[in-house]
């Protein structure tokens, strides 16, 4: 096992408000890791940190023991260390098929492949994943048109096309209907397994998370608080005062 | 399948018969033809990329000037032909003639695409209102630098051969050279924007920071889209300079409010975004600007920054944005989530 | 080529010349910095990029030249073209800007061309297209041996703009109209949820943009000149002014504008007179370039 990701001491205040103050975690290959907090703990702040959407006051951050603190977005992407997001964007204008296209791996095209048409392999591959995540029947559709728990799918989908290695997914079961919970469950756990993508989760669901993930990590007031496995953390008094609201 | 195939081939005989069958308006066509390849130049970016550009018309000038300098380079020394505005005897064989007009073209072309990059590497990671500011101040210093530049004539301009041989066939011919790169340009663009190429500039226009977040060479796929839509501006440019013989850099080659913005007018007349928009918008502009413009005595400027506002605040989606709202089946547009009937699971 | 270096030369070899330069380009600065302060206003309270800024500048110059040509005082252009200008930006707002507020910001620009394309060739039409200027019958100031020259009539113009931008600080903080204008400017949303009509306010600002704008020209047209097609050059340096600044940042556009006057002052000492646009352009093109590379690194792009 070794570490995928790296946070290493990282700061970043916004104006006069911290919102990270000296966080060190890493996340091991192949592993799904959580990371849990209340409100307002700096979940988000330290992903967007990661992924390159806005520069760090200090510390650093590994890819692959490559430093990617400083790189902005789109080198992060090409890497293959992706995100999707709380509020979901996929292109509404276009089909589910055609999100799923546009998402193919640009970084392993070169440019001449741009002027290629996708063959009936993409296209097998994007109706596969849209079977994956249950859109199949609404491939066809606006995408805008789709629900949000739906948008939330396909965005998952649109991310699993990309053939990233790491994944960070921030709240994936927000907003989705309880009875499909379950079942997005056992998607991100077969995304892991068969797909080898190492996931990083926001998640404000304990259930779904004491249940998902190898180790956790848990943020309070923009520090890390504790980690551990999900039963560590669980029977941790400081984590369940944080909840609690107790300091 | 049949219909269409009529359809095309009607289209194609026209465009070939047209400048016998209207002798009268062989010009009049050309300039058709022109507006056609500057809308759907202008829809690359600013339809199909959401990359709106106010300096496109830079490119027209800059092709205008390149092909008129090749031509008098390959025979005489510029600076001494411009020197003697028309003084001096300066005679040019019809292979001379032809030979500056092939290469003029392909020169023109392949500059203007330099430029692009260049100024694109600069004004790309300017985001909207930015962008179209940026390339309207490009295109208006361009103008005024070309006029203080004696070399290419300064604020006289370039005066180029005349056509060798009956004026009436060169008009045909130019008619032809624009047509020409129109139906180039126009079945370029309808396999463009079937590949994958297509689909990532559309991606761009409608969320670059998603498309950026997953992996998108944005900035590449930019510069790539504005090098081919001034290459295409540029061999225009070239083709007009040697249509309109004398051309000064204000007046008719940088002419910033005159068809720097009709091909902005036309794109969004016709329904920018989509390919058939720029080319229905360039016909009905012309004919609509044909017909009324002589009568407006003066005020049709003021007419013109009128259809202008009018046809944004009051005609978003153009002609063919509107007709996909009427006739959505002749489009084959996705279907909204709620008008389907869908057995299927949530 | 060796023009413009012998101009160069000039600036070193007579030190006092950069001092006149610099004088001269401050107070035709302030007048810049006069409209750049009114299109902050409407980008930052209703996002409205406006193109035609400089078309509204130049047309209340023209409203002070024509009543200077019959006969009433020239000053007293001023005032008038501050009060028309509202009326005629009040018009706009109710006639096409109301309309595309809501849109995406290429339409708001587009449209805003399309009226400064109306708006200059309308003033052509009615006034014909030659420079035109007001003589205010002042008399010039000589300093240091007479090298730095100031026409009472510039320093009156500076005091009028400084007089006309306080009024307005003073109007934006204390009145209630004013109160709501930043209120709306923070969060329209909760604005409306607070009862503020939010329609008004921004007619009102575009109108007090206009307003500022016109005064402004009818200074311009005092201490300068003015043509029916100069309007695009001042939306460019107004643009040049706020993306330097930022929005919401006064002393920032004051200090931008006046650099701004001072530069172009220095361009056309050493390039000649005819490259007026071009250096604007050319100090948009470097100040937007700043701004990108600034932005690239915080990991962000210039919006």
């Amino acid at each position: 096992m070794s570490a995928i990701i790296e946070v290493d001491n990282v700061s970043k205040s916004f104006g006069g408000v911290v919102a990270n103050t000296g966080i060190s975690l890493s996340v091991e290959r192949g592993t799904i890791t959580g990371l849990i907090g209340p409100n307002g703990s700096g979940k988000t702040t330290l992903f967007n940190s990661i992924v390159g959407y806005h520069p760090i006051d200090s510390g650093s951050i590994f890819f692959e023991g490559r430093e990617i603190s400083t790189l902005p977005v789109q080198k992060i992407a090409r890497l293959g260390l992706l995100r999707t997001f709380q509020q979901t964007r996929i292109y509404g204008q276009m089909t589910g098929v055609d999100n799923m296209l546009i998402s193919l791996p640009h970084r392993k095209m070169g440019f001449a492949d741009a002027f290629g048409r996708n063959g009936p392999e993409e296209y097998e591959r994007a109706e596969a994943l849209l079977e994956f995540v249950g859109l199949y029947q609404k491939r066809f559709l606006r995408a805008g048109s789709l629900s949000f728990g739906q948008q939330k799918l396909l965005e998952f989908a649109m991310a699993l096309m990309n053939e990233p290695t790491s994944l960070l997914l921030d709240e994936p079961t927000a907003g989705i209907n309880p009875t499909l919970i379950n079942g997005l469950i056992d998607r991100l756990q077969r995304a892991n397994a068969e797909f080898g993508i190492t996931l990083f989760v926001i998640e404000h669901n304990m259930r779904v998370i004491m249940n998902m993930a190898d180790h956790i990590y848990c943020l309070a007031h923009g520090q890390l608080l504790a980690q551990g496995s999900p039963a560590d953390i669980q029977s941790d008094q400081r984590v369940i005062d944080a909840y609690l609201g107790a300091h | 399948m049949a219909k269409r195939a009529v359809f095309y081939l009607a289209l194609i005989v026209f465009m070939l018969a047209a400048p016998f069958v209207f002798p009268v308006f062989k010009t009049q066509l050309a300039t058709v033809w022109l507006m056609i390849i500057v809308a759907l130049t202008w829809d690359m970016t600013g339809g199909q990329m959401g990359y709106n550009s106010l300096g496109n018309i830079t490119f027209y000038g800059t092709g205008m000037y390149v092909a008129a300098v090749v031509t008098i380079a390959l025979v005489y020394d510029v600076g001494e032909y411009t020197g003697s505005s028309g003084g001096g005897i300066y005679e040019f064989t019809d292979g001379q003639y032809f030979a500056g007009m092939f290469l003029g073209m392909l020169v023109a072309g392949l500059f203007c695409s330099l430029i692009a990059i260049v100024i694109g590497y600069i004004t790309f990671g300017l985001r909207g209102p930015y962008f179209a500011i940026g390339t309207l101040g490009v295109a208006i210093a361009a103008g005024e630098l070309v006029s203080n530049w004696e070399w290419v004539g300064g604020g006289q301009g370039i005066a180029l051969p005349v056509y060798p041989g009956d004026l009436e066939d060169g008009k045909v011919l130019f008619y032809f050279l624009f047509a020409g790169t129109g139906v180039v340009l126009f079945l370029f663009l309808k396999w463009l924007y079937t590949t994958r190429f297509g689909a990532a500039i559309n991606a761009i226009r409608d969320d670059e920071e998603k498309a950026e977040a997953m992996g998108i060479h944005t900035l590449q796929y930019k510069l790539a889209t504005w090098a081919m839509a001034a290459f295409f501006v540029g061999i225009a440019g070239a083709i007009s300079a040697f249509q309109l013989i004398h051309f000064e850099p204000l007046e008719s080659a940088y002419q910033t409010i005159n068809l720097g913005i009709f091909m902005v007018v036309c794109a969004l007349l016709g329904g920018k975004g989509t390919l058939w928009g720029p080319v229905v918008g360039a016909i009905l502009f012309h004919v609509f600007k044909e017909v009324t413009w002589n009568y407006l005595l003066g005020w049709q400027w003021v007419a013109l920054g009128a259809l202008i506002v009018a046809t944004v605040v009051y005609f978003e989606g153009g002609v063919v944005g509107w007709l996909m709202e009427r006739k959505p089946h002749w489009f084959n547009l996705p279907a909204k989530a709620d008008e389907a009937t869908g057995e299927d699971q949530p | 080529m060796e023009q413009f270096a012998s101009n160069f030369g000039l600036l070193l070899q007579f030190p006092v010349v950069n001092l006149k330069i610099v004088i001269d380009g401050v107070m035709i600065g302030a007048l810049f910095a006069l409209s750049a302060y009114g299109l902050a206003l409407v980008w930052g309270v209703m996002n409205v990029k406006n193109l035609a800024q400089g078309d509204f500048v130049i047309a209340g110059g023209y409203v002070c030249w024509w009543l200077s040509q019959k006969g009433l005082p020239a000053l007293l252009g001023v005032p008038i073209a501050f009060l028309v200008m509202a009326g005629i930006g009040w018009v706009v707002y109710k006639v096409v800007i109301c309309r595309v507020i809501d849109r995406d910001l290429f339409t708001t620009l587009l449209a805003t061309f399309g009226l400064a394309i109306i708006m200059a060739q309308m003033l052509n039409l009615m006034f014909g297209s030659d420079t035109q200027s007001v003589d205010l019958g002042y008399e010039t100031l000589y300093f240091m041996d007479g090298f730095i020259d100031v026409p009472i009539a510039k320093l009156l113009g500076v005091l009028m703009a400084a007089a006309l931008a306080i009024g307005v600080v003073l109007f934006m903080k204390y009145s209630r109209m004013g109160q709501a204008i930043r209120a709306t400017a923070q969060d329209v949303r909760a604005a409306r949820v607070l009862g503020i009509n939010t329609d008004k306010v921004y007619a009102f600002t575009f109108s007090l943009n206009a307003a500022i704008c016109g005064a402004a020209g009818a200074i311009i047209v005092m201490v300068w000149v003015i043509q029916p097609f100069y309007g695009i050059t001042h939306s460019v340096r107004a643009f040049v002014i706020v993306t330097a600044a930022g929005l919401g940042n006064l002393p920032g556009v004051i200090a931008a504008g006046l650099g701004i006057g001072a530069l172009e002052q220095y361009g056309a000492h050493i390039f000649g007179i005819g490259y007026q646009q071009a250096i604007a352009v050319l100090l948009l093109l470097l100040v937007l370039v700043f701004r990108l590379l600034q932005q690239r690194r915080v990991r962000q792009s210039l919006q």
